[in-house]
């Protein structure tokens, strides 16, 4: 194993028939890292991740994970890792408590482990008064919650955790987040999917995929500085909606899309700039919009990537 | 705007299930051509609103009319004023893309014509159209919920109420999705939808914000974040109110 390297991968790819869903796919992952794994519908990211955990064989390359080969060794390689899968995995006629104490049985955790470790994950995911309700009751989002708690239940070296947050209300995903950083700032890697941008923000790096193939690799900083030609800019004001057929056909401008209430427009600097969208605005009788400068955001990373293939 | 110009109206809601309340009063109105969107943290009881709304269950107090019409009173005309999809969706899993399709289609009683525009335009903004033969158990999350979105858009219903569609679903078609409702609403559609996406609640004409049962606050979002301290965005709104509150 590399320095300080948890999951390493090579050539790694998965074919369904002869579809291919993972397509030689290569990258080392740290430990303590927060790993983020990106890519639309259907890129390949779960495939991969069933891969990592031992819960389906690669057809081609390999793959390691806490030293133990996922072909080789499945068992093993579930030992050390926590698993939250993308679809529910709960128990739906179990409370929330037996849920956690069925996984944590399964991992092998003794009774008094047990009673120890599922208040700490319930405190950890906010959810100690719900530990008694049945969670086919729960709403979603909590349902969501409580299968991360189950999860983490064996305090596994490595976390898999396929859309985590999908449908979670806005606070919880904050504290969900700042759990992740504490996690990985005791040594605990990470390697996470999401449809939330500002979630990935929180990666130390991501790798996004394309089609099966992982097309970019690196820090959110760097992928911004690399991967998003051109400039942006957020245009406010009532009536965006009506500005934004007016700016995207306009020449030079590579991408217009309504953003909040807002648009945000990309456009080649060296063909166009804002006083030449603002004057087509004005052409058109739209005025009153506020044009401002604005940083890239990983959501316009993804839209470019992902658009270009 | 009075009640005549609804054409969906829930009236002082109350549900409980046995301990726990999960509506405490709920009120509200949407008008043809409107863009509603229901938000709140989980648990709120956005699930239970849209479901009474849509006649799955009955309030334990108030009422819901679709066009003046109890959505429990399973009239036919009711039925197919009315286009639904909850939470947990479950398609046929061993049939195919296409098969799906066709068999809501018939459900709704589409002529071919209708069915096959519908079909088109609907395969192309999920784009799932490379992926007809698939079988649903074999699709990704996320074109899997894509699937479920595309079954219950095939008819034009003149109320559509979604439970957070756009769950696990990309950035990419997201954006295309919410142009699509637009363009519903556009035609006259009436449309209710709860979403865990700030950017998306900022983005409809009125939104709600439930908090344990009971709305905290309705409005065109932009209003309501000049009213509340001039937040910059939904999400700063959001987070705000709900912390006030608790
Ligand atoms: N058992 C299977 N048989 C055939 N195709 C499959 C099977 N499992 C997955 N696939 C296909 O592999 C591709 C990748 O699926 P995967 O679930 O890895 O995507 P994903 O990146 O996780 O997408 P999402 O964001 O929607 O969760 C998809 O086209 C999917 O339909
Ligand atoms: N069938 C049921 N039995 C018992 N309690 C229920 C049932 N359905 C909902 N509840 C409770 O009612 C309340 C509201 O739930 P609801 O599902 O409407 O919330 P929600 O706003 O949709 O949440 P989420 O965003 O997580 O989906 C919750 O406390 C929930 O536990
Ligand atoms: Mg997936
Ligand atoms: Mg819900």
């Amino acid at each position: 194993m590399k320095d300080g390297v948890v999951i390493e991968v090579e050539g790694l790819s998965r074919r369904f028939g002869h579809f291919l869903a993972v397509d030689k796919v290569s990258f080392d992952v740290k430990r303590g890292e927060i790993f983020g794994y990106l890519g639309a519908n259907g890129a390949g990211k779960s495939t991969t991740i069933r891969m990592l955990c031992g819960l389906l064989k690669p057809s081609e390359g390999r793959a390691a994970v806490n030293g133990v080969d996922v072909a080789h060794d499945p068992e093993g390689v579930k030992r050390s890792i926590g698993y939250m899968s993308q679809k529910f995995s709960l128990y739906m006629d179990l409370t929330v408590t037996e849920n956690l104490e069925f996984f944590g049985g399964a991992y092998g955790l003794s009774r008094r482990q047990l009673a120890v470790r599922t208040d700490e994950v319930l405190r950890a995911v906010d959810m100690i008064e719900q530990r008694d309700t049945r969670t086919g009751d729960l709403p979603g989002g909590m349902r969501q919650r409580v299968a991360l708690a189950s999860a983490m239940i064996h305090d596994p070296p490595i976390l898999f955790l396929d859309e985590p947050t999908a449908g979670v209300d806005p606070e919880a995903r904050r504290t969900f987040w700042q759990l992740i950083r504490t996690l990985a700032g005791q040594g605990t890697t990470i390697f996470v999917t999401t449809h939330y941008m500002d979630e990935a923000e929180y990666c130390h790096r991501i790798g996004l995929m394309v089609d099966g193939r992982l097309v970019a690799l690196d820090a959110p900083e760097v992928l911004k500085r690399t991967h998003v030609p051109g400039r942006i800019c957020r245009v406010e004001g009532s009536g965006a909606s009506r500005a934004l057929p007016v700016l995207g056909g306009l020449p030079g401008v590579l991408e217009a899309h309504p953003f909040g209430a807002g648009l945000h427009v990309r456009f080649d600097e060296t063909r166009t700039g804002m006083a030449a969208l603002q004057a087509a605005l004005h052409d058109k009788g739209l005025d009153g919009f506020a044009l401002t400068p604005i940083a890239p955001t990983l959501e316009d990373v993804f839209l470019a990537v992902v658009e270009a293939k | 705007m009075n009640d005549s110009a609804r054409v969906l109206v829930a009236h002082q809601l109350h549900k409980r299930f046995k301990a726990q309340e999960a509506l405490r009063g709920l009120s509200l109105g949407v008008a043809p051509g409107e863009l509603y969107g229901l938000v709140g943290p989980d648990g709120a009881g956005k699930t239970t609103a849209l479901r009474i709304m849509a006649g799955v269950m009955g309030p334990d107090e108030g009422y819901a009319r679709i066009a003046g019409k109890d959505p429990l009173s399973g009239d036919p005309a009711v039925r197919s004023m009315l286009g639904y999809m909850p939470q947990q969706y479950s398609l046929y899993g061993d049939l195919s893309v296409d098969e799906n399709l066709a068999f809501f289609g018939k459900m709704f009683c589409l002529d071919k014509a209708t069915f096959s525009a519908q079909r088109e335009r609907l395969l192309h903004i999920t784009r799932l159209g490379r992926f007809g033969d698939r079988r649903a158990d074999a699709l990704s999350g996320g074109m899997y919920k894509k699937l479920a979105l595309a079954c219950s858009l095939l008819p034009k219903p003149r109320v559509l109420l979604l439970d957070e569609p756009t769950n696990g679903v990309d950035p990419v078609s997201r954006r295309e999705l919410w142009a699509l409702l637009f363009e519903l609403v556009e035609d006259g559609m009436a449309v209710v939808v709860s979403t865990a996406y700030m950017d998306e609640a900022e983005r409809c004409h009125r939104v709600g914000l439930l908090h344990r049962g009971q709305l905290l606050m309705e409005g065109a979002p932009t209003r309501l974040m000049a009213e509340h301290g001039n937040a910059a965005t939904f999400e700063d709104l959001f987070l705000a109110a709900v912390r006030e509150a608790a």
